[in-house]
């Protein structure tokens, strides 16, 4: 198992979580954190780019259910980029593809974030 | 085989690949054996952004003091004798295939506390590893949530652990909810951690509860979830019984 790396990069009131390892639910504690200093650095717009994702198990998806929930408490906006076909298929089979906006990349959700 | 339509993927070439299962747009229960009703088939699967009621984190855990048995051999044989771990409120038809990714098992539950009436429903192994497997509920269901069963080292002690992520699926299900049936489902699973701690050689085996309400807000857009109830249908089937016991007598 590979630890999880999320590195914040801030763009007006756009935020990019860029998340690299594995996804399981042991990553709470720095996807959480991640997000947190988005929102508090005035973020309305979370980019969760996940290029760097390497294994994601079934408390990694339910990890991104509690992000959405708090985003949609928050009236924050979020997206995601990066995905490979296989994990675009995961969220297509958990229906979160419903609920989180898909890019294929950090520019093309950042261009969807001006439209 | 449970898939009745399935998207063309690619090989997998993550190292979860085979852990998941494949997309699907439709269940078939198909293949289980011993179901009376089915209310599964022809419906998609529905998770907790799906769902209707308040967004409930609820964590049991029990650890195995006494047993030996590591993590991976606890879910082998959890997943092995899935069934008999139930409480005998409700009711488990395993699929032929086992509990692999992609497969659909139906069920019987009762909706509330003391019903005399069972709701026939489903799940679909979303995710199964050595660790873990989780089920995803169809729609209908009573609750749409994603279910884990797990096991884990704490020190020197196996853990297993049950971990729901669910909502209630339409009003009607909210209330009976709020009127016994979220009590009731945590029993349901301090009662199954129980038994499958006694199973696995625990001595005395207690279950740790954590209950998290995580969103209090009610998503009225799913309202109209409950065109496709289980607990409507099962009732509906439940009072025609009569009329269809008649009507066969000629």
């Amino acid at each position: 198992m590979n630890a999880t790396s999320v590195a914040l990069d801030r763009s007006g009131m756009v935020a990019t979580l860029r998340i690299a390892g594995d996804i399981t639910s042991a990553s709470e504690g720095e996807l959480m954190a991640g997000y947190t200093q988005a929102v508090e650095g005035g973020a309305n717009a979370v980019i969760l780019d996940f290029s760097g994702l390497e294994y994601m198990n079934s408390g990694g998806i339910g990890l991104l259910v509690t992000l959405l929930v708090r985003a949609q408490r928050g009236g924050v906006r979020l997206l995601a980029s990066g995905l490979s076909d296989h994990y675009r298929e995961i969220l297509s089979l958990t229906r979160l593809d419903e609920a989180i906006e898909i890019h294929s990349d950090e520019g093309a959700a950042v261009a969807a974030l001006e439209v | 085989m449970t898939i009745t339509e399935e998207t063309p993927t690619p090989a997998p070439t993550s190292r979860d690949g085979d852990h998941w299962a494949k997309p699907v747009d439709r269940l078939s229960a198909e293949g289980v054996a011993g179901i009376h009703v089915d209310s599964v088939t022809g419906k998609r699967v529905a998770g907790p952004l799906q769902g209707f009621g308040q967004l409930w984190q609820k964590t049991l855990r029990v650890p195995l003091e006494g047993s030996s048995m590591s993590p991976q051999q606890v879910i082998a044989v959890w997943k092995e004798q899935f069934a008999s771990f139930w409480p005998k409120s409700g009711r488990f038809y395993a699929p032929l295939a086992g509990i692999v990714p992609g497969e659909v098992a139906l069920l019987d539950v009762a909706p509330m506390p003391g019903s005399p009436i069972k709701l026939s429903t489903g799940i679909m192994v979303l995710y199964a590893d050595d660790e873990s497997f989780t089920f995803m509920t169809p729609e209908g269901h009573a609750l749409s949530a994603w279910i884990t069963f797990s096991a884990y080292r704490d020190g020197d002690v196996t853990v297993a652990q049950v971990q729901a992520l669910e909502r209630t699926s339409d009003p009607l299900d909210e209330l009976t909810h709020m009127l016994g049936a979220n009590r009731m489902v945590t029993a349901f699973w301090r009662e199954t951690l129980i038994n499958v701690g006694r199973t696995m050689g625990a001595t005395d085996p207690t279950v740790i509860v954590e209950v998290l309400c995580i969103d209090k807000r009610r998503q009225w857009r799913h309202a109209a979830n409950i065109r496709n109830s289980a607990t409507l249908r099962t009732m509906r089937h439940t009072l025609t019984a009569p009329v269809r016991w008649i009507a066969r007598r000629g």
